[in-house]
Formats: structure tokens, C-alpha cells, sequence
């Protein structure tokens, strides 16, 4: 469900291990897809973003997680700011590099 | 371990003993506490800043491991295991920083020990690049060559290499610290922007020593530095920098980050104050514990010896036939090659700036070209400048043309160092954690626009440099046109300063209008470049004479007449 003002969120990390940019998909496991990200409420996400800090430290799985706006365009979902289009994608200015190259 | 020492090269400091086993206990020391944090014994608070220590911070995409090159200078031995490191564990590529260093984008953690193993087979390491620590001292980029030296900036700075790497002092700093040496009669180091900026001088006796300014830096808050002392006599320069690190020690301030670094408390306390507790712990430490012996001075300067240049003419005919018949190469010696102190030698600056390139990027197989054409031609030794550009410094006249003709064979021979091209850049929002904006793609559109080699002859001496944020890790503050990135609710904009300069007549720009979007900045830069050829007095007039005769009005009307 969405936010009152239509806002869906997810949350984005980077893997301990290796840096990687990972999401939190809809089962609670992390995936490197945004396509795959658990899109969630305020609320969901505030909620999910607690629960996730704790299991990855536990886990030692992820470092700097935090949650993200996401808007839909075109019925696709998107990050609504240039940073998390970047971390979803690559650099801009090398499409042959980041997650962008493996699509 | 495996060493292979960089060899008895020209104008490269040789690890000993001390230095090795230092570098090696901290690789070891690193490679424990990446196992703790990664079978959960160091939290990440815990781990995060022994990792920045380290050299490492976590970017928008994987860790950026920062390699420190020691005021920019390294052997090919050093920059082709540089490239291999690049193939094996990044992703083929390098970024050299207005920090003179080395930057890759896509490390993983648990590569990182085997990493710096690497690195100190050739005596490097990442340290002192990140942290409030004194990071790695910079220098002229021409540094042992240029023809207007008066002081190799390179014997102290390795000096402050030694001095700082294990001083319990300066480990925890209120903030980063950094200081830039010049010793030429041109200031390619940009030293008034530092927090410490040094320049190296020598009185009517021929004694070196130094003139001290402090309290420079870029950032959210640009300071110019102020100068403090006209003459530190070189057994004291270390006593002399020791006593304003301890009252910044004492006094700086750890509360704001925003408020910690020198430049503040030199502004807050006022420069006489300052000056006053400077010399009062200087004339406390004075004395035979922190006097620099001049034997330990003369040491350090063998390691930087002249390399075994030949007894050449002044000047080459072989390369003045080379430059009548290609008119592409005559061009490049003409911007891209200064003179050198010994006859019939030259410095040749490679652009890292192809047009719509990547300013600072290289590949791994480019780093191997250079790292062979350094064997071949500037006995074996290179240099990073802040502009991000790489310097073959000891190269002959007789053997530019066959220099250039491999360069351009891979991309490297661009001529455009210090015109409209040769554009700095930070990574900006395509790679950086901090940034706002992305730097990137306008410097790449810009060079684009201004690509044509005569057009930019045209235009003449005009620096143009990029940050993605406040920050200014893109010295957007002191270029000619500086571009800072900031986002307005979601969307990129690209605010214009003008009159800034790097050199000894430091000057911050200033704000020329309201910011313009992406996609109007490239058109807003050739308009200011149009207004200043328009009004130019003749070709000697560079644009900043033009700026400081005409003001900024005429820039202003023609970029914002239609608002």
C-alpha cells in the first residue's frame, strides 16, 4: 500500500562483503535487482528499516541501509532521486559498468 | 613477501628497512581487522573508521580504495602494478584525484588486504588518504624539473611524509589536514588553498627556507591563506609546522564538522592571535630535538638526484623538423610541453582529457602505455598533477615526436593542458556518496563542445573545473569558470562562479547568477567564453584580465538577459 500522498519506498544497502548495491526484496532476503525490491509504505518502510539494521549487523550482511522514495513511471517503478537511479543502474557516464551492464 | 623495489630511478624515494617493515606491519594489522569485521567481532561503527584509515570509504556503488602517490611522483614499476591491480581487481580502470592520487571505484572488502599486499611490493600504500590525519603532502607537478625552480618541493615533502606517518599527534586531528609545497617561481600547486601552503625559497645566501600561509581551503567555506611567517630557515621547518599543528590540536574545533578545519580557526581567533600562539609553542619547541639536521636533509636529497641527463644543445633540431612537418604535433608541444632545466630536455604533460572524455580516467592499459613510454623516455619515472593530468618530466627534446606518436596512438596525446579542455573534474553523483550533482557529464559535454585544438588556442589560457558538491573536491572555487552541482528538489543544477585562480594571485570566483539546468550550462559557457572574446583587448588578454576590466556585467546580461 501506498503512502496517503501515493509515495512507495524501499530499502537499499551495500553488501558488507564486497560493497555491492543490494535491496530488500519482498520476502525479506536482499537482492541485487531493483526490479526484485519490496516496494513498501512509509510506514512498512520505516518499520522493515529497523528490522533489517538489526538482522544485518547480526548477520554482518550489509552496511548503510537506509529507504528511498520510488514514484512510478510508465507503470515501472523508479527512484524518485538521481542517487538512487544511479545506485540502481551504474554510473551515467559508463553504461558498461554496474548493475546496468549485466541487464 | 615478493619485493620488487621501484629501483634506482630518477626522482623516487626508496623504501628502507624502517619503511618496509612499517607498510607491511600496517597491510598485516589491516588484513586482522577486515577478518574481525567480517566474522562480526568490529561492528561497522568500530570498523569504519579503521577502514577510512586505511584508505577506504564505502561510495554509492562499492568501496573506493584512495592510493596515496607521495606528491604525485612514482616509478612505471609502481604505475603498471597499479594497472594490474586495476585488472584484478577492479574493473580496468583508474581514477587520478586532484589530490595527485590514484582512486578505484569497485573494491570489495574482503580484496582489500591482498590489495595493499600489492602495494607495498612496490613501496605504496593507501594510507594518509583519508581520516583527520595529515593527508599526502602535494606538490608542483614539474617538481625536480621545471626551469623556474628555485627548491625540490620533493625532498620536504617526503620529509612531512616521515615526520607525520606515525606522529601520535597528528593521528586525530579535529579534521583532514593538507599541505602543498612549491618551489618554483609559478605556483602549479595551487598552495593558498591548502590548509598549510609552502612555498620554498632561498634567501641571498642560498639557503633554503620557506614562506608559510595558513588557513587556505576550498569547501563549504573557501578561505585564501594567510601568510604567516615570510621566513622559516630550513632547520626549522619542522618545528615550525609542529607548532601549528599543536595550536590547531589545541584549539581546533571538534564539536562542528563543518567549523573543524584550520581555515576556521585562523578566522575565528583572528590572524594575529594566531601568528602570536604559533610562535609561542614555536619558540617552546625550538631546539635541538626538532631541528631538521641537515644531514638527514642531504640524505633524503639523494634519493632525488638528478637523473644522468646527456650533455644536449639547448635546443633540438630534430624536433623543430617534427613540428614544421605535422602541424597536430606542433600544436601539442605548444601547449602540452614546458621547459626543462636541463638543455635539451623537456616536461611533457599526457591529457587525461580527450574531448568528451572522463577527465582523470585512465585504463589499465593506458597506465601500461605510459608506465613503458616512462621506461622509455623519462627514465622510468612520472608524476600525477593535481589538475589530473600525468607529467613525463625528464623527456628529450630529440624524442617528443616519437613520445606524442604513441600517445595519440592510444588516446593519451590530447593537446589541451591548461586550455578550456583540460577541465577538472570530481566523480560527482555518478560515483560519490556526498555529492549532489553529477561533474562528470558537463565536463564531458563542455570539452565536446570545445573540442577543436585551434578554437581552444583561440581562447587561450582558461581553467574550468567541476564539483559535484560543496565540498569542492573539484577546486570549482579558484578556476576561471567553476561549475558547483547542487540539487534543487530532485533535480540537478549547475550554479556558475567566475574569476577564481589557483596560482600566487589566489582569488575565490564569484557567483555569477542563479543556477542554470544541465542542459542550459554548456550553452551558459560558450556564451561567457563568446562575451570574453568579444571583449578581449587582443590574445594576450587572458580571461581573467578581460573579467577584472570589463566586470561581470556583460557575462551577466548575456547568460540571463532572457530571464
Amino acid at each position: 500500500m501506498p503512502s496517503p500522498d501515493g509515495t512507495l519506498h524501499a530499502i537499499t544497502a551495500n553488501r558488507l562483503r564486497d560493497g555491492v548495491v543490494v535491496f530488500l526484496g519482498a520476502a525479506g532476503a536482499w537482492v541485487e535487482s531493483f526490479a526484485d525490491a519490496a516496494l513498501l509504505t512509509e510506514a512498512e518502510a520505516t518499520t522493515a528499516l529497523a528490522a533489517a539494521k538489526a538482522q544485518a549487523e547480526r548477520d554482518q550482511f550489509g552496511v548503510d541501509l537506509y529507504a528511498f522514495e520510488v514514484e512510478s513511471e510508465n507503470g515501472a517503478a523508479l527512484p524518485v532521486k538521481m542517487r538512487e537511479r544511479i545506485r540502481t543502474l551504474g554510473p551515467s557516464v559508463r553504461l558498461d559498468l554496474g548493475k546496468q551492464a549485466a541487464a | 613477501m615478493n619485493h620488487i623495489a621501484p629501483g634506482a630511478r630518477a626522482g623516487i624515494y626508496h623504501y628502507d628497512e624502517i619503511d618496509r617493515r612499517f607498510v607491511g606491519e600496517r597491510v598485516e594489522q589491516f588484513r586482522r581487522q577486515v577478518e574481525r569485521r567480517l566474522s562480526g567481532e568490529l561492528t561497522e561503527e568500530e570498523f569504519k573508521p579503521i577502514r577510512l584509515m586505511n584508505g577506504l570509504y564505502l561510495q554509492l556503488h562499492a568501496y573506493m580504495l584512495r592510493i596515496a602517490v607521495p606528491y604525485g611522483v612514482m616509478s612505471a614499476v609502481q604505475l603498471r602494478k597499479l594497472a594490474e591491480i586495476g585488472r584484478t581487481y577492479d574493473k580496468g580502470y583508474g581514477h587520478f584525484t586532484t589530490r595527485q592520487n590514484l582512486q578505484y571505484n569497485w573494491i570489495k572488502l574482503e580484496d582489500t588486504p591482498a590489495i595493499l599486499n600489492a602495494l607495498a611490493d612496490v613501496d605504496m600504500h593507501a594510507l594518509q588518504t583519508s581520516g583527520n590525519c595529515v593527508r599526502n603532502v602535494t606538490t608542483d607537478q614539474f617538481v625536480g624539473a621545471a626551469k623556474d625552480e628555485v627548491v625540490d618541493g620533493r625532498v620536504y615533502a617526503e620529509i612531512l611524509r616521515q615526520w607525520t606517518s606515525l606522529h601520535p599527534e597528528f593521528t586525530y586531528l579535529p579534521r583532514k589536514f593538507k599541505i602543498a609545497i612549491s618551489g618554483a617561481a609559478s605556483d602549479r600547486a595551487a598552495v593558498r588553498v591548502h590548509d598549510v601552503g609552502l612555498l620554498a625559497r632561498r634567501n641571498e645566501a642560498g639557503e633554503a627556507g620557506f614562506t608559510f600561509y595558513v588557513g587556505g581551503g576550498l569547501g563549504r567555506s573557501p578561505f585564501i591563506g594567510k601568510l604567516v611567517r615570510e621566513w622559516v630557515a630550513e632547520e626549522d621547518f619542522v618545528a615550525y609546522l609542529e607548532a601549528i599543528l599543536r595550536v590547531y590540536n589545541q584549539y581546533g574545533r571538534r564539536d562542528n564538522i563543518y567549523k573543524a578545519r584550520i581555515k576556521i580557526l585562523v578566522h575565528e581567533l583572528g590572524l594575529e592571535k594566531f601568528k602570536a600562539e604559533v610562535e609561542e609553542e614555536f619558540a617552546r619547541l625550538r631546539g635541538p630535538k626538532y631541528r631538521l639536521d641537515p644531514a638527514i636533509v642531504a640524505e633524503i636529497r639523494t634519493h632525488f638526484a638528478p637523473p644522468p641527463f646527456e650533455d644536449l644543445p639547448e635546443t633540438s633540431s630534430a624536433l623543430e623538423r617534427a613540428k614544421a612537418e605535422n602541424p597536430a604535433f606542433a600544436n601539442w608541444v605548444a601547449v602540452n610541453v614546458a621547459e626543462h632545466k636541463a638543455p635539451g630536455y623537456a616536461i611533457a604533460t599526457i591529457s587525461l582529457k580527450p574531448p568528451g572524455g572522463i577527465p582523470g580516467d585512465a585504463s589499465c592499459d593506458q597506465m601500461d602505455v605510459i608506465a613503458d613510454l616512462a621506461e622509455q623516455y623519462s627514465f622510468g619515472e612520472l608524476r600525477v598533477s593535481h589538475v589530473q593530468n600525468i607529467v613525463l618530466a625528464h623527456v628529450k627534446q630529440d624524442e617528443l615526436y616519437a613520445l606524442w606518436q604513441k600517445l595519440d596512438a592510444v588516446n593519451l596525446g590530447t593537446a589541451n593542458a591548461g586550455l578550456i579542455g583540460d577541465i577538472i573534474a570530481c566523480p560527482g553523483l555518478d560515483y560519490c556518496a556526498l555529492a549532489n550533482a553529477r561533474a562528470i557529464p558537463l565536463a564531458q559535454a563542455i570539452s565536446a563542445r570545445f573540442a577543436d585544438p585551434l578554437r581552444q588556442r583561440t581562447i587561450g589560457e582558461l581553467g574550468i573545473k567541476i564539483s559535484g558538491c560543496i565540498n569542492a573536491c573539484g577546486h570549482h572555487h579558484v578556476a576561471a569558470i567553476g561549475i558547483l552541482g547542487v540539487d534543487k528538489k530532485g533535480t540537478e543544477f549547475y550554479q556558475i562562479t567566475v574569476g577564481g585562480d589557483p596560482t600566487l594571485t589566489t582569488a575565490i570566483g564569484d557567483i555569477l547568477g542563479p543556477a542554470v539546468t544541465e542542459h542550459e550550462a554548456v550553452d551558459a559557457i560558450e556564451a561567457i567564453v563568446e562575451v570574453y572574446l568579444a571583449n578581449r583587448t587582443g590574445e594576450s588578454e587572458r580571461f581573467l584580465d578581460t573579467l577584472a576590466r570589463v566586470g561581470h556585467g556583460p557575462f551577466k546580461e548575456r547568460i540571463y538577459a532572457a530571464d
